[in-house]
């Protein structure tokens, strides 16, 4: 995670010299006061988790606008890659707490095997356990992305074998025999790079990996989209056809950005799994890889920052609302999404009068 | 040798036959027109040759060794061969300048792309808006800019569909002598249009198409004397 931090503070710098999106510099900016009031301010550390977790479900949500909202491509899926790094780094917690502690973890046990499966070898190395998730994530979506795209799998069609995809997965995951700990999942993680789980150190970390990983992959997709590949992105999310017709390889243009996606993706489960301290098949239901379309619909697609700000209100809200009045929360939701549907078709940017350069249909209404 | 060769192409849709075993050939720095009564089939031989439709059967041959049926339209683009649309398809989020970079396509080297750029905007006269994103341009200016992108690459065959529907006498006066200075020896121009008199502006020949066969081809003069021609299109 320190390569993460390193690359953030890189690409801010860089991200100060782009004068045309003073939103996601802006972000970037409160990203990186909050992680440094984080670690002087010592807030209390129910709040400091919370925060840590609105980060992550910001980079999750940032990964599903660059592919939907500068792509045209609506994943119903992401949880799915959400989830394989979130089972990857759950499994390093594991098995890096197995090494240290010589206890094997509460599933195995109940499993009666008698240590951890073969193929959990290395696991208890952070670096390799970073590179299984992300390249784990990558290569499922690049062969999900292969056949899709090859086969001009599009729009709605695509949405909803997304969708399959994830709920697939879950079923997978439900079982004990899949040997991830089936329907309870994986929990009780012992350590974190040698610090007790939970300890003010601990949070405190997480949190700040966490926010510096948001301000990093903000800084790196807003490169990417102002880039000449971003142009070409906007272009084949306008008009497939007529880009193919111009010459461009339309299909590895998307598998390559739906890969990146993917792969921001896992990163926000890996940061998500460990401040949470569990992680079950609940993540890989449906209605949560709805949710966090709903997350950027919200916000304002096609904008980056609005997806920012899309995850952390509405997951704020519900933080909230899960504590002081939980049945309320869907149908605030759902009213949520009428109101953006109906007044807002650009999400919350629209009301805050933000749009300073919206990226789709520019100057033409 | 010709520039395009097309032998023998069938396309169906379900039991309609939009291309019913046609032949066509067109010489390199020829402008040829295709009129022919909507459902002709003209739309669907530019799909064809673009490679947005596959044939049941026939060939399209590029010069006389690349078969473009059997390559997809990247390919068929990357070979030179670039086409407006009818619906004038620009892409509304990029600025003129950036559907024209687009429109240089994937190989050319960046440093040369500014030079191109520039010559391309001034052929079109879009100069002055360069930096206008072109979702906000006029049905004419968008009309032009896509011209101006398919020019960018410098094609050796040039497919326009229509490219003055919807424009006034004038601006229909202006793309005519927009396409008298893209002749070039090495370049072919297959234009479909419905306007005769700008048929008769710009094309060496026409080809008149009907149920997906050629009834006529030669000259615009001849056409319009051709009962069969005037029979099916221009009588009525």
């Amino acid at each position: 995670m320190s390569g993460a931090v390193q690359t953030g503070l890189a690409a801010s710098a860089r991200v100060r010299r782009a004068p045309r999106d003073p939103l996601i510099a802006v972000l970037v900016g409160l990203c990186l006061a909050a992680a440094i009031g984080l670690v002087l301010g010592r807030p209390a550390p129910y709040l400091v988790n919370a925060v840590g977790q609105l980060a992550a479900f910001a980079i999750l949500a940032v990964s599903l606008d660059l592919i939907w909202g500068y792509l045209g491509i609506l994943s119903l899926g992401h949880g799915l890659f959400f989830a394989i790094g979130g089972y990857v780094c759950a499994m390093h917690l594991l098995a890096h707490g197995t090494v240290v502690t010589g206890t094997l973890p509460d599933f195995v046990q109940f499993m009666s095997w008698k240590g951890l499966p073969a193929y959990w070898a290395g696991l208890e190395h952070a670096p390799y356990a970073l590179l299984l998730a992300l390249g784990l994530a990558g290569l499922v979506a690049f062969l999900f992305g292969l056949v899709a795209f090859r086969s001009r799998v599009n729009g709605v069609y695509f949405s909803i074998i997304s969708q399959a995809l994830v709920y697939v997965a879950m079923l997978l995951m439900y079982r004990n025999d899949t040997g991830l700990g089936g329907n309870n999942g994986m929990t009780g993680f012992p350590l974190l790079f040698g610090w007790p789980m939970g300890s003010a150190g601990a949070v405190t970390g997480l949190a700040v990996a966490a926010l510096l990983a948001l301000a990093a992959v903000l800084a790196g997709t807003r490169l990417l989209v102002g880039s000449a590949l971003g142009r070409r992105m906007l272009a084949c999310r306008d008009d497939e056809t007529r880009l193919r017709t111009l010459g461009y390889a339309t299909t590895r243009l998307k598998l390559q950005v739906w890969c990146l996606s993917a792969m921001i993706a896992a990163l926000a489960g890996i940061l998500y799994v460990p401040q949470v301290g569990i992680i079950n098949p609940r993540v890989l239901a449906p209605d949560l890889s709805i949710e966090i379309a709903v997350w950027v619909a919200i916000g304002g697609m096609g904008r980056l920052g609005g997806a920012v700000i899309g995850a952390v209100l509405v997951n704020a809200l519900k933080f909230w609302l899960s504590a002081a009045m939980p049945e309320a929360w869907p149908f605030l939701l759902s009213g949520l999404v009428l109101l953006v549907v109906l007044v807002l078709p650009n999400g919350l940017l629209d009301l805050a009068g933000l749009r300073l350069r919206p990226t789709w249909a520019r100057g033409a209404r | 040798m010709s520039a395009l060769v097309v032998d023998g192409l069938t396309v169906a849709f379900g039991r309609f036959r939009a291309l019913d075993a046609l032949s066509l050939a067109v010489d390199p720095g020829e402008v040829r027109a295709v009129i022919g009564p909507n459902g002709a089939g003209k739309t669907t031989l530019l799909d064809v040759i673009s490679g947005i439709t596959k044939p049941v059967s026939g060939r399209v041959m590029l010069g006389d060794r690349l078969d473009l049926t059997r390559i997809s339209e990247a390919a068929i683009a990357r070979a030179g061969v670039r086409r407006k649309f009818q619906k004038p398809s620009v892409f509304p989020a990029l600025t003129v300048r950036e559907n024209l970079a687009i429109g240089c396509g994937p190989e050319l080297a960046p440093g040369l792309r500014a030079e191109r750029i520039a010559a391309v905007l001034g052929e079109v006269g879009l100069n002055p808006r360069a930096a206008v994103p072109a979702g906000a341009l006029a049905h004419g200016e968008k009309q032009w800019l896509e011209i101006g992108m398919v020019l960018a690459a410098e094609p050796r065959l040039l497919l326009l569909d229509e490219p003055v529907a919807g424009l006034s006498d004038a601006e229909t006066r202006r793309t005519a002598e927009l396409i008298g200075r893209l002749r070039r020896p090495d370049r072919a121009i297959l234009v479909i249009e419905h306007d005769m008199g700008f048929v008769e502006a710009i094309a060496d020949k026409v080809t008149v198409l009907h149920e997906g066969r050629t009834l006529y081809e030669g000259g615009m003069r001849g056409a319009r004397e051709d009962a069969r021609v005037i029979e099916v299109f221009l009588g009525r």
